[in-house]
């Protein structure tokens, strides 16, 4: 109960309430603009949260995280155009609702049911983030490799596309991790004798090159696509009829929402296309899909944004992030000193509960600001992308140098974004490769040090039960997509 | 008959090997077989100092295992090719072409001219040639972003010609 009271410090502090604002207003716009988002607009705002605390910096990203997720719903409904992959199921009904002259109702759906998915996804969080964090006391190296490796293999079980593209991805980003010395020996591995990589590669090179300069390079291909604006009067709550029609799939979407978020793989995306499949299946009226459904955008919004509290979960009970936002959330929590995990719920509590607090408030002010400002947040998909991503390209390369002020950052960043241009043309997600990277270290350290325990003898690992059930687990997530593909 | 049917029709034709399911297949086992070669070169750690494995057997793991699912997504593009995708624009080469200017400049000359020629130049190829924008996004916005960054993160940047006149003053 004390720490509950912890939440609403962020109220008391006239600077968090800054940050909360800027960030949430800033999330918007990153979820308007189709091509940037939450993970993007993290990767290049990571540089500016140097200048501030701890935890203003994650209260930072995280607001960004939760307004840039319903921020996509925008565009989703007014351009047919989702803001962010998350938001693409948004479209199906949103926009044909709008076409009918009810963008404002549609927009009005969107943005209610957004707000409950994400507060229901923040109470899930802090109930069971405690809990997660208690239970990986009983953690030791085996049972942290066994849990990485359960997130992988879940990270191509419920990824977008194919199953085993997303492991060869999954496993690149893993093999980008071991370049540098070794963490364990200092032994050089992959560095050529370029002495700037014996320290490896950092994040946000890689993170900034596959989403922003690999973005730049498809909006290139992209110049003749000609977007049909829908005109907006303003948003409109939705009626009574609209709340009794949608309070079932609203509740439904964000339990889902909120449980596809705690496994690690790209949450709200994921989420976002079951949850509307289900408000389908579920549905008095399924033939209304795709026609302009309100149960369709409830479906799909309340999912998405009920992901990212789920997401937070692992993120902060085990260092294991949840999401490709949550971890350039991680690599900030990082950067600040700080170390995920059981012990930061017993030493800082005041810190997780601020971050808990905080992405509830972003949750309610984006609702305010969605409510009141989403023409004028619509206006900005006017800005044309010849003048747009210039821009962004000059953000990108200033902030991945200023990290290190290493020009090899920017080499690295280009070098990445050519290589996520062509991987996701051919169907090759680039989440798995960020998650990969960041898992890469606690797979490879976790693995050699269990081994050093088990004195080399591999089988040692089954004796474990935690060990066993995650490898269970594990296999069961990598049939699961032949399963699924044989029932279908 | 569309374009789609018709390069469709087309990469039927084709022989396998320009196919872009054997080509993606090739690319990423040539790589992977040349960074497994490689790794033959580390060091080797005495048995003594040796924590659990040695320090090439996790990344020889993970390219064997990145061979054997690339093995695996080429023989399954066999019984199900992969869907074709459209050729790249005149665009998409102009820009990555501008790429290689921006390192060569800024390697050469200066930073921030780089940065401020390749706005201009991927502005212009994708299609402004109004010359307030095409000024605004290559000179106002990077001087912009140049003085934010400066000055808030107390950034340096590298030496240039453009660079060096602004720390001189």
């Amino acid at each position: 109960m004390e720490n509950l009271s912890l939440m609403f410090a962020p109220l008391m502090s006239s600077k968090l309430m800054i940050v909360l604002v800027f960030g949430t207003l800033f999330g918007l716009i990153l979820g308007v603009l189709p091509g940037l988002g939450p993970t993007t607009g993290g990767a290049l705002i990571l540089p500016f949260t140097m200048t501030l605390d701890p935890l203003s910096a994650i209260v930072l990203l995280t607001a960004i995280y939760c307004s840039a997720t319903y921020g996509g719903a925008i565009t989703a409904v007014l351009i047919n155009t989702p803001g962010t992959p998350a938001a693409a199921a948004t479209c199906l009904d949103g926009y044909p609702l709008a076409q009918k002259g009810e963008a404002g109702r549609a927009l009005g759906m969107a943005t209610v049911s957004s707000t409950i998915g994400g507060i229901f996804s923040v109470v899930v969080l802090v109930f069971f983030a405690p809990l997660l964090a208690q239970l990986a006391y009983e953690f030791g190296q085996p049972e942290y490799f066994a849990l990485a490796i359960f997130g992988l293999t879940m990270l191509a079980s419920i990824g977008e596309g194919s199953p085993i593209k997303n492991l060869i991805a999954g496993a690149f980003g893993i093999l980008i991790s071991t370049i540098g010395k070794d963490f364990m020996t200092s032994i050089e591995r992959f560095t050529y004798g370029i002495n700037e990589l014996s320290e490896g590669i950092g994040f946000i090179p890689v993170v900034v090159g596959l989403f922003a300069i690999s973005e730049m390079l498809t909006q290139s291909t992209l110049l003749d696509q000609v977007f049909k604006r829908v005109a907006l009067k303003a948003v409109k709550l939705p009626s009574l009829l609209d709340y009794k029609k949608t309070w079932k799939t609203i509740l439904r979407s964000s339990g889902i929402g909120s449980f596809i978020g705690v496994l690690p793989a790209e949450g709200g995306t994921v989420a976002s296309l079951i949850g509307y499949s289900e408000a389908k299946r579920w549905s008095k009226n399924p033939e209304e899909f795709g026609k302009g459904s309100v149960e369709g955008i409830a479906g799909a919004e309340a999912a998405n944004n009920a992901a990212t509290g789920g997401a937070m979960v692992p993120t902060l009970a085990l260092g294991i992030p949840g999401s490709a936002t949550t971890a350039v959330i991680l690599t900030g929590l990082i950067i600040h000193g700080v170390r995920p995990g059981p012990d930061l719920f017993r030493e800082q509590p005041e810190f997780l509960y601020g971050i808990f607090g905080s992405m509830l408030i972003a949750n309610i002010l984006f609702f305010i600001f969605g409510f009141f400002g989403a023409k004028i947040f619509a206006r900005i998909t006017l800005v044309p992308n010849k003048l747009l991503w210039p821009m962004i390209f000059a953000v990108s390369v200033c902030g991945t140098y200023s990290l290190s002020q290493s020009m090899l950052d920017v080499w690295i960043m280009l070098f990445f974004g050519v290589i996520g241009f062509f991987m996701r043309r051919y169907g090759f997600s680039v989440v798995p490769v960020i998650i990969g990277l960041i898992l890469g270290e606690l797979v490879e350290g976790t693995l050699r040090q269990s081994l050093v325990i088990f004195e080399g003898n591999w089988l040692l690992f089954l004796t474990r039960p935690i060990v066993v059930t995650f490898f269970i687990l594990s296999f069961i997530a990598l049939i699961f997509p032949l399963l699924r593909k044989k029932k279908v | 008959m569309s374009n789609v049917q018709k390069q469709k029709r087309a990469n039927k034709s084709l022989p396998f090997f320009f196919k872009d399911e054997f080509k993606v297949s090739f690319t990423i086992i040539l790589v992977s077989t040349i960074l497994l070669i490689s790794t033959f070169t580390f060091d080797i750690v005495p048995p003594i100092l040796n924590r659990g494995i040695q320090p090439a057997t996790f990344p020889k793991g993970l390219l064997l295992l990145i061979i054997g699912l690339t093995l695996i997504v080429f023989y399954l593009s066999i019984k199900k090719p992969w869907k074709i995708e459209k050729k790249l624009p005149k665009t998409f080469f102009l820009t990555l072409l501008s790429f290689i200017l921006f390192v060569i400049v800024s390697k050469t000359l200066d930073f921030f001219l780089a940065i401020s020629l390749l706005s201009i130049f991927v502005s212009y190829c994708w299609g402004e040639r109004r010359i307030f924008y095409l000024i605004l996004v290559s000179i106002i916005f990077p001087i912009i972003v140049f003085i934010f960054f400066e000055t808030i993160l107390g950034l340096r940047f590298p030496p240039g010609i453009i660079t060096n006149i602004y720390y001189q003053v």
